[in-house]
């Protein structure tokens, strides 16, 4: 178990580089002088020759991304355009609104789609696994915009049970908090609990499949026995590895969300930011959400190590 | 072997037309082309005209699907805007594929390159699918086509790794063993013997790609990313219609119906493929 952690923690180093020689060479590749970009075209040769320097733009590529990665790994990540502040700065204040949306999230799309999967899976060819198939079917092809619109549209405007927008930090307010993020949640999660309920009945038909499941009913032992103590752990072992790419995922679509539930996000500082072409901060935004998305990944490898028991004894 | 691959081919299509999945993905996919590439013949008026006596109308016989505040049809506007949507996915799809086929197959092949392929393919994925597409048209600038580069860009990687898995598992038959014994030239092998035996699941991947590529190039234009405006797309007009959800939801219902009725299609004939094309179903 040790190598294996060893080992994970290592692989995630290259990845970990890569990712932010990616977020750097992204601002280079905008068309045109970078320094003529940040100052807009009314500066002169002078400010831009001066901003280069200051900023080592007149360096080689390799220097400025050696420059810029100090910085970085010291937690600047630059400063703003248009907000005129550094980005870690504005970029930390928004952080925990979108981490607890799509925490949230993620937590909807399980306690929905891994219940919705198993009762799939062991109803096979009934009218419940058609239903819960056809639902996740139709779940992973509506846009996660178009369904927050009008889950705002019948629980906030003609119901009036939820409110549409607005933001209360969950340890400040947790019952407040939590009614805020419903709507937002359940429009953001929908999508990944219908790719988590497809992959849970796939995963629990495999294994149901398989002889030490036979053995266990002709033992006679009980349904619930069965089901939830032999099979369901080995089927949601694969279910558990995409918990990862789901977190990606939904902080990605965190940033759609955010716009329609006007939620304080990330996502609505970066859609400024892309608007302003505020690069330093869409890089930062970028740069941040991958890392963390990474770390996630590597958390929930080490967790998958944890449940397969074929993997503590490599 | 072209009447062994015509044969082939035959059983493939009478499976497919056996498959209700498929057949319902593809049913839909065809009502969508259809609506698509005659957009300029059924449309009764010009997506971009904008009428200011005739804004916010409900659907009725002139205007099927109402207009919008600019008193422009939205009917003409969904039309047009699958032009768009197909346009970019299909654009995404195949270069998703020619990529994938590239760099996997290099990938699959040669242990020397396996490695940096991989570690770029792995680095490229930590990048949020959304907000990568988001920060590569920020770089690029609002034109369509820099919209097919992003968002082909984001969904590479995938492809890459499906064909990589494939030929990881042909290279070491038997028959590959043969073919090198006979002195092929590694180009020869990776496209002539390896490369057709990973289509079926490319071809599936494929499917999956041009979803992902529609919902993702609404998403860009819901947040004003995507195509620029006037460009009838199917996210802007949902994006234009969203402060009028009260007084007029037609202006959201329809464009949104647009986008979950291909991506519900391309979904079926995906899933419809992958039971054709899966080796377990045939024996």
């Amino acid at each position: 178990m040790t190598v294996y952690v060893i080992r994970r923690l290592l692989g995630i180093l290259p990845v970990l580089i890569l990712v932010a020689l990616g977020s750097f060479l992204l601002v280079h590749l905008v068309p045109g002088d970078p320094a003529m970009v940040m100052l807009g075209n009314d500066a002169t040769p002078q400010q831009i020759q001066a901003l280069k320097t200051q900023m080592g733009l007149d360096r080689s590529l390799p220097e400025q991304f050696a420059l810029w990665g100090r910085q970085v790994l010291r937690g600047n990540l630059g400063e703003s355009f248009f907000l005129g502040r550094p980005v870690t700065q504005s970029l930390m204040e928004r952080l925990p609104a979108t981490l607890q949306l799509a925490l949230l999230s993620l937590v909807f799309s399980l306690l929905i789609g891994i219940p919705a999967g198993i009762l799939a899976a062991v109803r096979q060819n009934t009218k419940w696994d058609q239903l819960i198939m056809i639902t996740a079917m139709g779940g992973i092809s509506i846009p996660s915009f178009w369904l927050g619109l009008f889950l705002i549209l019948v629980f906030s405007v003609q119901l009036g049970w939820l409110p549409s927008g607005g933001y209360a930090p969950l340890w400040d307010d947790f019952w407040g908090g939590l009614r805020i993020l419903v709507l937002p949640s359940i429009s953001l999660g929908f999508m990944q609990a219908a790719l988590i309920a497809r992959m849970t009945r796939s995963s629990m038909l495999e294994v149901l499949r398989q002889d030490y499941v036979r053995t266990a009913k002709a033992k006679g032992l009980d349904w619930w026995r069965v089901t939830l103590r032999h099979a369901l752990k080995n089927a949601m072992i694969p279910v558990i590895t995409t918990i990862g790419t789901a977190f990606g995922v939904l902080l990605g679509g965190a940033v759609i969300v955010e716009i329609v539930f006007t939620y304080p996000g990330l996502g609505r500082l970066v859609v400024l930011a892309v608007q302003r072409r505020d690069y330093p901060l869409v890089q930062g935004a970028l740069l941040l959400a991958s890392v963390i998305y990474v770390l996630v990944n590597l958390a929930v490898d080490l967790l998958y190590g944890v449940f397969d028991p074929r993997i503590k004894y490599e | 072997m072209g009447r062994g691959a015509k044969a082939l081919g035959c059983e493939f299509l009478r499976r497919l037309w056996r498959n209700r999945l498929a057949v319902s993905g593809f049913g839909l996919l065809a009502v969508v082309l259809a609506a698509a590439l005659l957009a300029d013949v059924l449309s009764p008026h010009d997506p971009l005209t904008m009428i200011v006596k005739e804004r916010m109308l409900a659907p009725s016989a002139q205007h099927l699907m109402g207009t919008d505040n600019f008193g422009r049809d939205i009917f003409s506007r969904v039309l047009h805007g699958a032009r768009l949507s197909l346009g970019v996915g299909s654009g995404v799809m195949l270069s998703t594929v020619g990529v994938g086929v590239l760099f996997g197959l290099l990938s699959g092949y040669s242990p020397r390159l396996d490695g940096p392929i991989m570690r770029v393919m792995d680095a490229m994925m930590a990048f949020p699918a959304i907000l990568f597409g988001i920060a590569i048209m920020a770089v690029l600038g609002p034109k369509t086509f820099n919209v097919v580069i992003a968002l082909s860009v984001v969904y590479a990687p995938r492809t890459v790794r499906i064909v990589r898995a494939s030929v990881l598992a042909i290279r070491q038959l038997d028959y590959i063993e043969a073919v090198r014994a006979q002195a092929a030239g590694h180009l020869r092998i990776m496209f002539r013997h390896i490369l057709p035996n990973c289509l079926s699941p490319l071809v599936v991947q494929a499917t999956f790609n041009f979803a992902y590529a529609v919902l993702a190039e609404a998403s860009l234009s819901f947040v004003g990313a995507g195509a620029p405006p006037p460009t009838p797309s199917w996210g802007n007009i949902l994006s234009e219609g969203r402060i009028y959800m009260q007084t007029a939801s037609w202006i959201t219902i329809f464009p949104g119906l647009a986008i979950a009725i291909t991506v519900l299609g391309l979904n079926l004939a995906g899933d419809g493929l992958r039971d054709v094309l899966d080796p377990r179903m045939k024996t």
